[in-house]
């Protein structure tokens, strides 16, 4: 078995050095360093796919500067130290000018020193924990960016989605005290919250892969409330809207992108879900040409209507692409200093710019789900 | 004192979980005084087994569930013959590693052919759908079920081991193993039907949280698993009704902590209690305290 492991690699080693040096001088290198297998595989698979759209579309019109992009795909396996090694491979030897990927934020986290040390910069579609782009004494990580809000953002937009458009006074928070992604949504949801003139009427916590939630349910059923807040992911999500449903709680219950997955809609049943928001990248309900058109010709490839991972990727593709057309040579520090100078770029989840502390200012697009459907859309902005 | 009573109807519907499962663990360590870890993944194969049934092969609840016992009863015997049977004399020690071992072959191989994702049973319709509602309190015919499902098969277990014959093999062979063997017990076939009992309850259990809770993983088994024994070691190891009373108590009292305002430290209170309980009464509740002959 290893033996022929080694034989694989060695062939596969020869094959790419071939292609490699064939294809130099006409084609211009982007990494692309995303979890293809693993436990969040699907992300990374996700975010590929809209990444290999967009980026077949722009060879299609032309490329960019004349020259063809040529995709460097590895997979991570998940693993924050595959990615940092994967990084510094990419930068070293395939010599690319920018790294797509990683999809979460701790392994994107980890690609960032090796960027900042060879000077190619590192973008993700996806990773939105707060402290990405900036260093713990909040100087700002010079070679990585990202395309997407952040927790901090989606929190506050969220939260005035209830005071504003929902008129809420009173809530409750039912959070996954086991994650950070969670407990950083409630800790901003209550600030937020009670800013605005509002009051927590209660805060309950759960552990990720619990499955019981009427003992909660139960204890607040009998309080004052206008909307519940679940921040945490769909597995769980999905059952307490189910019990909460069930114990004849029907107001409002709102969550964030957590709640994005079809098995959200398995696990509460079409009955349940009514009056529940959520925040989100991207809606395929949201009528506009460049949506619509990024619907149609990802239909057409994949055969299947795109998520919000396929819609990050999309955008991450096109967006990194439009950096090098604009960029004054190709190398990472050029396309470093394009990205950061991209304004108002219009992609498949918003218009955007890029801030001084590299992340995106966009409005955050809040679901409405009827009968378990996406029923409508709201923008909020920040 | 409405919310009292719905807490207690949620406790007794979780309870009855940890009950069903508590049931595997205290016979086995009643009769060979090993503690089964891979019981719990057994309780997850259950649920996997009617998942299987009812969704793919779109049978009923009653079938899915006789089924998915059947399965569990001829798991858990395959299990006795092939990994604990050949250790029957070893240390204790090799056979609980040998049950982790188990244990972790269960999930994992699951994990193989499933895949780690989260999977739904399709979502109940018509009868098992309707829930009553008495004043302010909501029962839900899911947890009828089983509450009285769970009552029907602790009677039928309490039938089995104090009227039948193999019954009283089991308690003989939990008494003193080398001694029924001289009266003529045959000890390896007792074990085996103690672990097909144990296995076909956790079984039922676990198609059971697959109906009411909807959501099932491979790694469903370990905390229920890890609570179960706790009521097990409660109630009294190796005590029949001291693993359903434990079962019941563990339950009642993890809807209360959590119900009453402390949902964050929900299982450090419960195990802070067994703590407590095992310091006054360290055979448990149900436990005779007798002393080790030395």
């Amino acid at each position: 078995m290893k033996k022929v492991c080694i034989i694989m690699l060695l062939i596969l080693s020869m094959v790419f050095a071939v292609s490699c040096s064939k294809s130099d001088s006409d084609t211009i290198k982007i990494g692309v360093n995303y979890e293809l297998s693993g436990g969040v595989a699907t992300y990374g698979q996700s975010s590929v796919e809209g990444i290999e759209l967009a980026i077949e579309q722009i060879n299609e019109a032309g490329g960019v500067k004349g020259k063809k992009i040529e995709l460097v795909k590895y997979d991570t396996k998940s693993e924050p130290s595959e990615a940092t090694t994967l990084a510094t491979r990419l930068m070293t030897q395939d010599k690319v000018v920018a790294v797509l990927g990683p999809a979460t934020s701790g392994s994107f986290m980890a690609t960032i020193p090796v960027a900042n040390q060879n000077k190619v910069p590192v973008v993700s579609g996806s990773a939105t924990a707060d402290v990405v782009t900036v260093d713990d004494s909040g100087k700002v990580q010079e070679y990585a960016f990202r395309i997407c809000f952040t927790d901090t953002q989606q929190g506050t937009g969220i939260t005035k989605f209830a005071l504003e458009n929902l008129n809420a006074k009173q809530a409750v928070i039912i959070m996954d005290s086991s994650s950070d992604y969670a407990t950083g949504l409630a800790d901003n949801f209550t600030k937020v919250f009670e800013e605005g003139g509002g009051t927590i009427v209660a805060k309950e916590a759960y552990v990720g892969g619990d499955t019981d939630f009427n003992a909660i349910l139960t204890s607040i059923k009998n309080k004052e409330f206008d909307v519940i807040f679940i921040p945490g992911y769909y597995n769980e999500a999905g059952l307490i809207i189910k019990q909460a449903r069930t114990q004849g709680i029907d107001v409002p219950i709102l969550g964030a992108d957590g709640f994005d997955s079809p098995v959200l809609l398995d696990l509460a049943g079409a009955e349940a879900l009514n009056k529940v928001y959520f925040s989100n990248h991207y809606s395929s309900a949201e009528p506009s040409d460049v949506v619509s058109d990024f619907i149609e010709s990802f239909n057409k490839k994949y055969n299947k209507e795109p998520d919000a991972f396929n819609a990050l990727g999309y955008d991450l593709g096109k967006f990194v692409a439009d950096a090098i057309e604009r960029a004054e040579k190709i190398d990472g520090e050029s396309v470093k200093k394009a990205l950061e100078s991209t304004k108002n770029f219009e992609g498949v989840t918003g218009t955007f710019s890029i801030d001084e502390n590299h992340n995106v200012v966009k409005d955050i697009i809040v679901i409405e789900l009827k009968d378990g459907k996406q029923h409508s859309t709201y923008k909020v902005s920040n | 004192m409405e919310q009292l009573i719905q807490q207690i109807i949620n406790g007794i519907s979780l309870g009855s979980i940890y009950a069903l499962i508590a049931l595997g663990y205290t016979m086995v360590y009643g009769i060979i005084k090993l503690i089964n870890f891979a019981h719990c993944d057994i309780y997850m194969i259950g649920a996997y087994i009617g998942y299987v049934c009812m969704s793919k092969l779109g049978l009923g609840f009653l079938p899915s569930l006789l089924a998915s016992m059947l399965f569990c009863t001829v798991l858990g015997i395959t299990i006795e013959r092939i990994a604990y049977r050949p250790l029957r004399n070893a240390t204790r020690i090799a056979a609980l590693i040998t049950a982790i071992g188990v244990s972790l072959f269960l999930e994992y191989t699951t994990m193989f052919f499933a895949s780690a994702n989260v999977r739904t049973y399709p979502s109940m319709t018509g009868f098992m759908a309707k829930t009553y509602k008495i004043g302010d309190i909501v029962i839900s015919t899911q947890q009828i079920l089983i509450a009285v499902i769970t009552v029907i098969l602790m009677v039928l277990l309490q039938v089995i081991v104090k009227k039948t014959k193999i019954g009283k093999a089991m308690r003989a062979v939990s008494m003193d193993k080398d001694a029924a063997e001289l009266m003529g017990i045959n000890v390896d076939t007792t074990i085996s039907f103690t672990f097909a009992l144990g296995s076909a309850l956790a079984g039922a259990a676990g198609i059971l949280v697959g109906i009411y809770y909807n959501s099932i993983n491979p790694l469903m088994g370990v905390l229920p698993g890890l609570k179960a024994f706790v009521a097990a070691v409660f109630g009294g190891i190796g005590i029949i009704p001291g693993a359903m009373l434990g079962g019941y108590v563990i339950g009642i009292i993890e809807v209360f902590v959590s119900g009453y305002g402390y949902s964050m430290y929900r299982d450090a209170v419960v195990f802070a209690i067994l703590i407590l309980i095992l310091i006054v009464r360290p055979a448990g509740l149900l436990g005779k305290n007798t002393g080790e002959k030395v």
